[in-house]
C-alpha cells in the first residue's frame, strides 16, 4: 500500500501566469517512472481534507519531485496549490502511482507523445527521463495548446533542444504572428506528419482533456495504429484529475 | 498524523441559515454522474408507481403534462458538499401521482433509465416534498441534469432526487439504492449531515 | 440510447486501490463477462463527479466496481461482472 508522505514546497518556478511548477522535497522518496502520478492531500486546521491526482514533471530522482499544476479559478485545490502554497508549506503525497501509462525506458521502441494543454506533464517526465537515463529511443512530441501564452517548458521544449525529440506545437485559438499554421486543432493530418507512421509500431501516450484524447487516439487508430500500443490519460475540467 | 497544510481552508461556508454544515455555495449547477447519459425519448417516455402488491399505474409524457402543474422555488443540497440557492423547477406533485394508489407501503425505492435506484421512506415523497420535475429555470430539463424528468426532493441530499426517473417501487421493507449499498446514509438529510451509513 | 458522460481512464484509481491491493491494479487485465471486451484495467471508464468512484466497463459500460470512502471504512464493490488478472512477482 502507498503511503502518504509529507512533502515541503522548496522551490517553485512559474510556467505560464497560471500555470506553477512546484519543487517538493520528500523524504524517503525513490523515484519514479515517466508518466506516473501522484495523489496530493491537502488538510485544514478543522480536519477537512481535499485530495487531488497530478501528474509528475520531473526525471526520477531521490527526496524530490516537480507537479505542474494549472489554476482552475473555480477549483477548491489549484488556487491554493497556484496561489497561495508557499516555500516551507506542507502537504502529503501518496505515491508514485499507476503502471500503466508509464514509458519503459529501456525500450528501444520509437515514442509518439501527444499532449493537450496540461496533458503535457506526463509527456514531459518522459523526455526528461529519456534524457536523464541516456535513451536513444526517439521521441515525437506534439503539443496542443490554445494560444502561446499557454505553453509550458518553453525553453527545455524549444527549437532543437535535443536532436531525438522532435516538438510540434499545435496552436487551436491563437498562432504567434508569422507562422505557416494557422490556429486549428490538431488533425489526423498532424497525426500522420509529426508522428511515427503505424508501420513503425512506436508506442503512442496520450494525455489531456477527455474530448481531446478520444479524438487523438481515434486519429491514431485511424492511420493503423495497433490499439494496444495507444496508452491514454484523461483528466477533468477541474484541477489534474 | 494529522499533517495540517498551512493556509488551505477548503470550500466551505455560508449563509447558516441556508447552507447546511460542511457544505459549501456554487452558482453552477455541476453535473454529477455514475455512468453516461441516457437518452430518454418523451415520445416512449412512462412513469410507472407499482405497489407492495403489484399493482402497476402509468403515466405517458402527455399524461403527466396534462396533471396540475407545481412550480417549487427551493434550495439544493449534494452530498459531495455543494449546495445551490433559489432554485426553480416546474413538475407534478407526488402527492398527485399518489392519489389514486392504494398502499400500505412505507418505502419507496426510485428506478431511473441506466440502472440507478435508491431508496427513501414514502413519507418523503407526500404533503408537498417531492415532485417528478421536468423544467428547471423555466427551460426542459437537460439530459444532463436528468432530463426529460428527475425525481426532485429537495429536503433531502441531492442523490435521492434520481435524474432520469422511470418509476418508483412502493416497500413495506426499505431496500438499498446505488450509493445505500454502498456506504451512504438510507435517509440523506442534509441539515443532520446524514452523509454515511452511521452518521 | 446513451452518451458518454465526461470519464477518466482507471489510472486514477491507482491511489484509492492502493489501500486495498498489495499490487498495482490499473496494469492488472480485465476479461468482462457481460460483452467480452478485455484488456488493461487502465482501460477502463472512472467517473469521480459523484459520491464515490463508479468504474464501468469501455465495451459495454456494465457496473466494474464501486469505491466509496466513509468514516467506517473503505466500501468495495467489485461487481461481479468479470475476471481480473492481477500482475504478482514469482
Amino acid at each position: 500500500m502507498a503511503r502518504w508522505t509529507p512533502a515541503t514546497l522548496e522551490a517553485d518556478r512559474w510556467e505560464t501566469p497560471t500555470a506553477r511548477t512546484l519543487v517538493l522535497s520528500v523524504p524517503g522518496w525513490t523515484g519514479h517512472r515517466p508518466g506516473q502520478h501522484v495523489d496530493v492531500r491537502l488538510r485544514a486546521e478543522d480536519g477537512y481534507t481535499a485530495e487531488r491526482s497530478y501528474s509528475i514533471a520531473s526525471a526520477s530522482a531521490p527526496d524530490r519531485l516537480e507537479l505542474t499544476v494549472q489554476l482552475d479559478p473555480d477549483g477548491e485545490v489549484s488556487p491554493y496549490l497556484v496561489g497561495d502554497f508557499a516555500v516551507g508549506d506542507r502537504v502529503e503525497v501518496r505515491g508514485p502511482l499507476g503502471g500503466w501509462f508509464v514509458w519503459d525506458t529501456t525500450a528501444p521502441d520509437p515514442v509518439v507523445l501527444i499532449g493537450g494543454g496540461s496533458g503535457i506533464v506526463p509527456l514531459m517526465a518522459m523526455v526528461r527521463e529519456r534524457h536523464r537515463t541516456g535513451s536513444r529511443a526517439l521521441f515525437r512530441l506534439l503539443y496542443s495548446l490554445r494560444t502561446p501564452e499557454d505553453r509550458y517548458y518553453r525553453t527545455e521544449l524549444g527549437p532543437a533542444a535535443d536532436p531525438g525529440v522532435d516538438v510540434f506545437v499545435a496552436y487551436t485559438r491563437t498562432a504567434p504572428p508569422g507562422s505557416a499554421r494557422g490556429p486549428e486543432r490538431l488533425s489526423v493530418a498532424d497525426l500522420n506528419t509529426h508522428g511515427f507512421p503505424a508501420e513503425f509500431a512506436p508506442v503512442c501516450f496520450v494525455c489531456g482533456p477527455t474530448g481531446f484524447v478520444e479524438t487523438a487516439a481515434d486519429g491514431l487508430l485511424a492511420l493503423g495504429h495497433a490499439p494496444d500500443r495507444i496508452r491514454t490519460e484523461r483528466y477533468g475540467a477541474g484541477g489534474r484529475r | 498524523m494529522n499533517l495540517i497544510t498551512r493556509g488551505f481552508h477548503g470550500r466551505r461556508g455560508g449563509d447558516p441559515t441556508r447552507i447546511p454544515p460542511g457544505q459549501y455555495e456554487t452558482h453552477d449547477f455541476p453535473v454529477l454522474t455514475v455512468g453516461p447519459t441516457p437518452r430518454v425519448d418523451t415520445d416512449t417516455w412512462t412513469f410507472t408507481i407499482t405497489t407492495e402488491t403489484g399493482a402497476r399505474h402509468t403515466w405517458t409524457w402527455e399524461q403527466l403534462l396534462a396533471l396540475p402543474q407545481e412550480s417549487p422555488h427551493t434550495d439544493i443540497h449534494c452530498v459531495t458538499r455543494w449546495s445551490k440557492l433559489d432554485t426553480d423547477w416546474t413538475g407534478v406533485s407526488l402527492d398527485t401521482l399518489l392519489e389514486d394508489v392504494e398502499t400500505t407501503a412505507e418505502y419507496a425505492l426510485a428506478h431511473s433509465h441506466g440502472g440507478y435506484t435508491t431508496d427513501l421512506p414514502l413519507q418523503d415523497l407526500t404533503d408537498g416534498q417531492a415532485w417528478i420535475a421536468h423544467t428547471f429555470d423555466g427551460h426542459p430539463l437537460d439530459p444532463e441534469h436528468g432530463g426529460p424528468a428527475r425525481l426532485l426532493v429537495p429536503h433531502l441530499y441531492f442523490w435521492k432526487s434520481a435524474k432520469w426517473i422511470s418509476g418508483l417501487t412502493l416497500l413495506d421493507e426499505d431496500e438499498p439504492g446505488f450509493w445505500e449499498q454502498a456506504g451512504y446514509h438510507d435517509y440523506g438529510d442534509p441539515w443532520r449531515e446524514q452523509r454515511y451509513r452511521g452518521d | 440510447m446513451s452518451t458518454p458522460a465526461t470519464h477518466l481512464d482507471g489510472n486514477v484509481l491507482a491511489g484509492p486501490l492502493s489501500e486495498v491491493f498489495a499490487v498495482d491494479v490499473t496494469a492488472a487485465e480485465r476479461h468482462c463477462a457481460h460483452c467480452g471486451d478485455h484488456g488493461a484495467f487502465a482501460r477502463l471508464r472512472v467517473y469521480t463527479d459523484g459520491p464515490g468512484l463508479v468504474v464501468r466497463c469501455p465495451g459495454c459500460e456494465v457496473l466494474v466496481l464501486r469505491l466509496v470512502r466513509t468514516p467506517r471504512g473503505l466500501v468495495l464493490d467489485l461487481g461481479g461482472t468479470g475476471c481480473i488478472t492481477l500482475p504478482v512477482d514469482d
